[in-house]
C-alpha cells in the first residue's frame, strides 16, 4: 500500500512538471516579438558548416534590436539542431513551427533541407538556406517558400566543367560522389556537363560514406587513368580518398566542390591537401558590410568566421529586410518582397528571382597552397 | 594491364580483409570465450586511436623522438583500452551473467554500452574528424612497391598475422589458455575443476581490447583521421567478418575477414562499388545458406 502511494505521488509530481511546462510555453507564444529560427548542423560531423550561421543570425538580431528592433519589435532567435540528418529535420522544422518562427535561415545540408521544406510550406514559414545547393530545391518549382543566398550546384558544375577544361586542359575525368542528395547531385551535373563539353567520364561511382578503407575505388582510379577526380560530397570522405590517393602515389589532380572548401577539410588532410581544387562562395572580402561583419565576429567570438557565415548573415539580414519592407509578417507580403526588394548583403546588393536563387551571387575555384585555398582564375 | 588492376584490387582487398581481421579478432575471441557479442568492441578499438592521438600530441608537444612517441602512446593506448575493456565487462557484463540474464540481455546490455561509450566521447572530446599524426613512416626500401601496397598497409597486414598467432599460442599453449577453453566448454565443471572464472573472462577481455587498441591505432594511422563514430561501421563489418569465418573461431576470423575484404575489393573493382554492401552481405547470406556457422565454424550439438 505505501509502496502504490509514493509511485501515485510521484506521478502527479511528474504531471505537475509537465503542466507546468505547458503554462510557460503558453507566455512564451504570447510575447510580442519576430521569430527568427535557425536550422542546421550544429552538432555532428558537419557541424562547422552550421555554427558559422548561428553567429551570424545571432550578429545581426542584437544589432537590429539594438536598434529597437523592426516593425517595432523586437527580433527572436530560435536555434535547432538537425544533425544535417534528413529523418531529423523534420522534428527540427516541426519545432521551429510550433515555437512561432515566421522565417527560418537555413537549414545546411540540401537532404535535410528537402525533408524540412514541406512542413514549412504547409505552415506558411519561409526558409533561407545559406548553403543547401540541390538545383532541385528552387528549380523544381516545388518550394515557392524556398529561397537561398548561395547559388546552386549546376552554377558550381559549369565553373568546375569550365576551370577543368580552361585551366587543366583535362581529356578524361572520374566522377565520384558520397550517394547522398547533395554529393551525388552535383556529380550527375559534373558528369552532364562534361560530356556536353565533349569531354570522356571514364568513371562514375559512388561510394560508401563512412567505410573504413577505400582502396578499391582508389585503384579503379589508377585503372582508368583519369586526368582529374571529381568529388560530389563532403569533407570527411574526400580527405580520405585524396590521402589514399597520395599515398599510393596517384597524382592525379582532384577537384570537390564546397562540401570541401572548409578549412577542416585541410586541417584534416594535412600535406595531402595540397594542390586539391574546390570551388566556393565568390571571395567577397572586398565588400564594406562582409568587412563590417569580419569585424564584428571577431570581436564576439574572438576568431575569424567559418564558412558560409557571409551567406548566413546575407540570409538573415534579407529575411528581416523582407519583413520590414512587408510591413508584417505576412506569408504572401515578405514573398512578394523578397522578389522585389534589393538589400545590402555581405555578399554585395542581392534579390530573388522567382525561383527563390539570389541574383548576383557567384562561385570562384580555389586552389589549396601551404594550407590555405586560394582563389583561382580562369585562363580565357 | 589487366594482370596489373586484378594484383592492385588483390592487395587491396587483402589490405581490407587485415583492416576488418584486426577488430574482428577480438569479437571472435570474446564470443569464443564467453558466447556474448561485445557490440562495444568497436567503440574500444575507437578509444584506442583517441587515447593514442591525445598521448601522442603530449608527447610531441614534449618534444621526444619519434620512436618514443609512438611506441609511448601505443602502450598507453593499449593500456587504457584493457582498462576500459575490463571495467566494462564488471559493469555491463559481469551482473548479467551472476543473475543468470538470458543471453538477449547482455546483448541488449553490450548495444547499451557502446552507444554510451560513443556518446562519451563525443561529448568529452569533440565530434570534429581529426587529423591522425602518421607513425609509419614511408620506408625506404618498400617504396619500389608503395604504390601497390602502402607502408601502413603492410604494417597492418603483418601485425594481423603476428595478432593471430600470438592469440592462438595463447589459447592453445598456455595455461590460461587452457583455463579459457575451459570455461568456454562448461563453466560449472571449469569452476569445479578449480578455474576461477571470472578472472578468465576477464582476462579475455583485456587481451580482446588490447588487439582492438592495436587495430585502432594502425588503421588510424591508415586512414589518417579519426572522430567518435568511426567504431560503428568498422565494428558492424569486423562482426559479419567474424561470423562469416565461424564466430569463435580465431582463424576463422582472419579468414573470414579476407573473404569479406577480397569479395568487397573485387565486386568494387570490376562491377561497381555502389552497391559494394549490397553484394557483400549478399555473399554472407549465400555463405550461412551453405555454411550456417560459418566456413571454420563447428557445427554445434546441442543438449536438451
Amino acid at each position: 500500500m505505501k509502496k502504490t502511494g509514493k509511485l501515485f505521488s510521484f506521478i502527479t509530481f511528474l504531471f505537475a512538471l509537465f503542466f507546468l511546462y505547458g503554462i510557460s510555453f503558453a507566455i512564451d507564444a504570447k510575447t510580442d516579438t519576430i521569430k527568427l529560427g535557425v536550422a542546421g548542423a550544429h552538432s555532428g560531423d558537419l557541424a562547422s558548416y552550421g555554427i558559422p550561421t548561428i553567429h551570424a543570425a545571432k550578429l545581426v538580431i542584437d544589432k537590429i534590436n539594438a536598434k529597437g528592433g523592426i516593425l517595432g519589435k523586437k527580433v527572436e532567435l530560435l536555434v535547432e539542431d538537425d544533425v544535417c540528418k534528413p529523418e531529423v529535420a523534420g522534428n527540427t522544422a516541426t519545432k521551429l513551427i510550433s515555437d512561432g518562427a515566421s522565417v527560418v535561415v537555413g537549414h545546411i545540408c540540401s537532404g535535410a533541407t528537402k525533408a524540412a521544406l514541406g512542413f514549412y510550406k504547409e505552415a506558411g514559414v519561409i526558409a533561407m538556406s545559406p548553403s543547401a545547393t540541390n538545383p532541385d530545391l528552387t528549380l523544381s518549382g516545388n518550394y515557392p517558400n524556398f529561397f537561398r543566398t548561395i547559388a546552386h550546384d549546376a552554377v558550381q558544375a559549369q565553373l568546375q566543367v569550365q576551370f577543368a577544361i580552361e585551366n587543366l586542359n583535362v581529356k578524361k575525368v572520374a566522377v565520384l560522389h558520397d550517394k547522398g542528395d547533395y554529393g551525388k547531385g552535383a556529380a550527375v551535373l559534373a558528369k552532364k556537363y562534361f560530356i556536353q563539353k565533349g569531354v570522356e567520364v571514364v568513371l562514375f561511382e559512388g561510394v560508401t560514406p563512412g567505410a573504413v578503407d577505400y582502396s578499391a575505388i582508389v585503384t579503379k582510379v589508377r585503372h582508368k587513368n583519369p586526368d582529374l577526380v571529381v568529388w560530389g560530397g563532403y569533407h570527411p570522405e574526400a580527405s580520405k580518398i585524396v590521402t589514399l590517393m597520395r599515398k599510393k602515389r596517384i597524382k592525379t589532380f582532384f577537384m570537390g566542390a564546397d562540401g570541401i572548401k572548409d578549412n577542416s577539410f585541410i586541417k584534416v588532410t594535412g600535406k595531402y591537401a595540397e594542390g586539391v581544387y574546390a570551388t566556393g562562395p565568390r571571395d567577397v572580402s572586398k565588400n564594406s558590410l562582409n568587412i563590417l561583419a569580419k569585424k564584428e565576429h571577431q570581436k564576439a567570438y574572438g576568431s575569424d568566421p567559418g564558412t558560409f557565415f557571409y551567406a548566413g548573415y546575407a540570409a538573415t539580414l534579407a529575411l528581416l529586410n523582407g519583413i520590414e519592407k512587408a510591413g508584417s509578417t505576412n506569408y504572401d507580403a515578405i514573398v512578394k518582397a523578397l522578389r522585389t526588394e534589393y538589400v545590402e548583403t555581405p555578399l554585395g546588393k542581392i534579390r530573388f528571382d522567382k525561383n527563390g536563387d539570389a541574383t548576383g551571387i557567384g562561385f570562384s575555384v580555389y586552389k589549396v597552397e601551404n594550407n590555405v585555398f586560394l582563389e583561382q582564375k580562369i585562363k580565357k | 594491364m589487366d594482370f596489373d588492376f586484378l594484383t592492385y584490387l588483390f592487395f587491396g582487398g587483402l589490405t581490407r580483409g587485415s583492416i576488418y581481421a584486426l577488430i574482428a579478432l577480438g569479437y571472435t575471441m570474446v564470443y569464443g570465450i564467453v558466447e556474448l557479442i561485445n557490440f562495444a568492441h568497436g567503440e574500444i578499438y575507437m578509444i584506442g586511436a583517441f587515447t593514442g592521438l591525445i598521448i601522442s600530441s603530449v608527447l610531441t608537444m614534449l618534444g621526444l623522438p619519434i620512436l618514443a612517441i609512438v611506441v609511448l602512446s601505443a602502450l598507453t593506448a593499449i593500456i587504457y583500452s584493457c582498462a576500459y575493456g575490463y571495467t566494462m565487462e564488471k559493469i555491463a557484463y559481469k551482473p548479467l551473467r551472476d543473475s543468470n540474464a538470458p543471453r538477449l540481455s547482455a546483448l541488449i546490455s553490450a548495444i547499451g554500452m557502446s552507444l554510451f561509450l560513443q556518446n562519451y566521447v563525443l561529448l568529452a572530446q569533440t565530434s570534429d574528424f581529426l587529423p591522425f599524426p602518421n607513425f609509419i613512416p614511408d620506408f625506404e626500401f618498400w617504396e619500389p612497391y608503395a604504390h601497390i601496397l602502402t607502408s601502413p598497409e603492410l604494417v597492418i597486414l603483418i601485425t594481423t598475422v603476428i595478432v593471430m598467432i600470438c592469440l592462438t599460442i595463447l589459447i592453445k599453449f598456455t595455461k590460461i589458455g587452457k583455463a579459457m577453453r575451459a570455461t568456454s566448454q562448461d563453466k560449472v565443471m571449469a569452476v569445479l575443476m578449480g578455474v576461477n572464472i571470472n578472472r578468465v573472462i576477464s582476462i579475455t577481455f583485456i587481451v580482446g581490447s588490447a588487439t582492438a587498441a592495436i587495430g585502432g591505432i594502425l588503421i588510424a594511422c591508415h586512414i589518417g583521421q579519426i572522430n567518435f563514430y568511426m567504431g560503428f561501421t568498422a565494428g558492424i563489418k569486423a562482426f559479419v567478418a567474424a561470423v562469416l569465418g565461424g564466430i569463435g573461431s580465431i582463424p576463422g576470423a582472419v579468414l573470414g575477414s579476407f573473404v569479406l575484404g577480397l569479395t568487397e575489393s573485387f565486386f568494387a573493382g570490376y562491377f561497381s562499388s555502389d552497391y559494394e554492401d549490397v553484394f557483400a552481405f549478399l555473399f554472407l547470406v549465400l555463405i550461412l545458406i551453405f555454411r550456417p556457422s560459418g566456413i571454420l565454424g563447428r557445427a554445434e550439438t546441442k543438449k536438451v
